[in-house]
């Protein structure tokens, strides 16, 4: 061990007893790292890691708010730049198709009930990438590239396609063709509906309208956004990553996140 | 795969029929036995063909009518019942036998005496071997064929009991549970070791209850609030602060018989897609009351609410299967609903007859 800055961690679990377990067996482990926050739900979880910016998180997958890979997911997208991303470590009781993606990738994962040995395996691994990340960049690339591969891997039930949208305002139910949306954003506990011509505002979590959209038509381009692709115009790279989307019928540009950024490539 | 054998078995006992009939017949008339097993291949032949035909012409006739009613198919293709033989059998007995006769001369170059001819002693002998043959074959391929549908019918009821016994399994021995409440007793062990062996009993009494659950037919109302009891002491344990607990079952109550793990599917539901998923947590309130001659079972949650997530794999099971439950035991007297509690949350309430 040759890091001289002291490490900082995040922790991220709901049970209270796992966590204090957690934290009592990391500090047996590694006296020198310091826990900068323990949260028990995911909205914490990703506000803290953000203001403080920790080395290491170690992320339970299912918390109340969001679980563990979103979380990841939302740090992937809102990280500064020129600040090392943080290493990930996740904590599941079970989590097959998780585990699964997990086995072919770099990102450490811990299956409860933790034991001490596996502890300290994970441990030396977090140490021995922390003592080589000379490249913050490249620890960036790697786990986008993991999470991309993470999210790719939820098996999506099979749920039918969704043909029309029903957005309803006050007894008004106006039906919109989904092949008009120019493109879907989750606002809240709402999702904003954008046709060409229109705006409409319904309740349903993006996270449930995935599934029902044709992926080869509809591309998520970031956590909060979902853009049919034949209406989008031109992408454009600024140094950070980031892609700015200009739209065919609408004058809005939106942003593509570094996790969706591949998307956009020169054939 | 059972056509198929159904199939070969027909044709194997055909062949052993025309076969000893011929031979019958070759003892009888003391005559070479290459013509006589002409014969009877020929007739045992058609008599099976036009048995066959009728029956498959009255099951895609049956299918026409089902679906032009908007019934559903029937499952075993084609009526293996007697209202499907009698007017096969009939046709078979009455064409096959001349028909038969015809390939026969066709074959042999013989020639025999036509069937109307009933005077000769030979034409009687015949008649009587084919009518009396047809109909034992069929009857005994007809007999064969409805004990092979009874023994798939019963292995596939039994199937889709053990399935839904290790569904039932499955969704209460949840791993996700199971790992969690064992991660907690690990920790438990070096803090607090009174308090893990408290959380182990729990544990004991909550997989005992849960797999002996399919054996017994009811136990007391009481017995039931004890398991719920062991399942959120262990989640009490897990949540920590975030989950309150209000059990009431009024004394008079505790006896009355109700079907074991009643009610835990919809405390987990409740724990599970209500409780565990919100920030804060919140409270979760089973109650037992009498109404007149009616018991009410409430499980009232303040979680996330039925508007929440969607359900969780395999969620869902849950309900269904208490309703199921319910609908066995007390046929149309019980009643399961699903509310948003007032204030937020989800209110199930059970209603069952006392008498």
């Amino acid at each position: 061990m040759t890091t001289m800055a002291p490490v900082r961690a995040l922790i991220a679990e709901d049970e209270p007893l796992l966590a204090a377990g957690l934290r009592a067996d990391l500090a047996a482990l590694w006296p020198e790292l310091e826990v900068v926050a323990q949260v028990g739900d995911g909205d914490s979880a990703l506000a803290q890691a953000l203001a403080l910016r920790p080395e290491v998180c170690l992320l339970d997958i299912r918390m109340p708010g969001l679980s563990g890979l979103e979380v990841a997911q939302s740090l992937a997208e809102d990280w500064p730049d020129g600040v090392p991303f943080p290493l990930l470590v996740f904590v599941t009781a079970y989590d097959q198709y998780a585990l699964q993606a997990f086995d072919a990738q770099a990102v450490d994962y811990l299956v409860k009930p933790v034991d001490r040995p596996r502890l300290a395996a994970c441990v030396e691994r977090l140490q021995r990438r922390l003592a080589d990340r000379a490249n913050p960049a490249q620890t960036l690339q790697a786990t986008l590239g993991q999470l991309r591969s993470l999210l790719g891997a939820n098996p999506a039930p099979a749920v039918p396609r969704l043909e029309v949208i029903q957005a309803q305002t006050g007894n008004l139910v106006q039906l919109v063709p989904v092949d008009e949306v120019v493109y879907f954003e989750a606002a809240d506990k709402y999702l904003r509906v954008l046709t060409a011509e229109r705006e409409h505002l319904i309740r349903m979590p993006l996270k449930e309208l995935l599934p029902q959209l044709d992926p080869q038509r509809f591309w998520q381009v970031h956590r909060g956004t979902v853009v049919q692709a034949r209406c989008i115009a031109s992408a454009r790279r600024d140094e950070s990553g980031k892609v700015f989307l200009t739209l065919r019928n609408r004058p809005e540009t939106l942003v593509a996140s570094r996790l969706y950024a591949h998307l956009f490539k020169g054939m | 795969m059972r056509t198929r054998r159904r199939f070969s078995r027909t044709v194997a006992f055909m062949i052993v029929l025309c076969v000893a009939i011929a031979a019958l017949l070759t003892a009888w008339e003391g005559e070479g036995i290459r013509p006589h097993l002409a014969y009877s291949f020929s007739i045992g032949i058609c008599c099976w063909s036009l048995t066959e035909g009728m029956r498959l012409v009255a099951a895609g006739a049956t299918d026409g009518w089902r679906r032009w009613r908007g019934q559903p198919l029937s499952p075993a293709g084609f009526d293996s019942g007697w209202r499907g033989i009698v007017p096969a059998l009939l046709v078979a007995v009455v064409l096959g036998p001349p028909l038969g006769m015809t390939v026969g001369d066709r074959l042999t170059g013989l020639r025999s005496p036509s069937l109307l001819h009933l005077e000769a002693a030979q034409t009687r002998v015949t008649v009587a071997m084919t009518v009396v043959a047809s109909i034992a074959s069929v009857f005994v391929l007809s007999t064969m064929e409805r004990l092979s549908s009874a023994r798939a019918q019963a292995e596939g009821a039994q199937r889709q009991a053990a399935e839904s016994q290790l569904r039932l399994l499955q969704s209460q021995l949840e791993p996700h549970m199971l790992f969690n409440t064992l991660a907690n007793l690990r920790v438990l062990i070096g803090l607090d070791p009174p308090r893990a062996q408290a959380m182990l009993d729990h544990l004991i009494a909550y997989l005992r209850s849960t797999l002996a659950a399919s054996r017994a037919a009811s136990h007391p109302l009481a017995a039931e609030f004890e398991r719920i009891a062991d399942y959120l002491a262990l989640m009490g344990v897990r949540m920590g602060p975030r989950l309150v607990v209000a059990l009431t079952l009024p004394d008079e109550l505790k006896a009355l018989p109700v079907p074991p793990l009643l009610l835990q599917p919809l405390v987990e539901n409740s724990i599970q897609h209500g409780l565990e998923p919100k920030v804060d947590g919140g409270c979760i309130e089973v109650s037992a009351s009498r109404h007149a001659d009616r018991l009410l079972l409430t499980v009232r949650d303040s979680g996330i609410g039925l508007g929440g997530t969607g359900p969780r794999p395999g969620g869902g099971f849950g309900l269904a299967q208490v309703r199921e439950r319910l609908a066995t035991v007390y046929g149309a007297r019980a009643t399961l609903s699903v509310a948003p509690a007032e204030g937020g949350g989800t209110l199930v309430s059970i209603e069952l007859p006392l008498a």
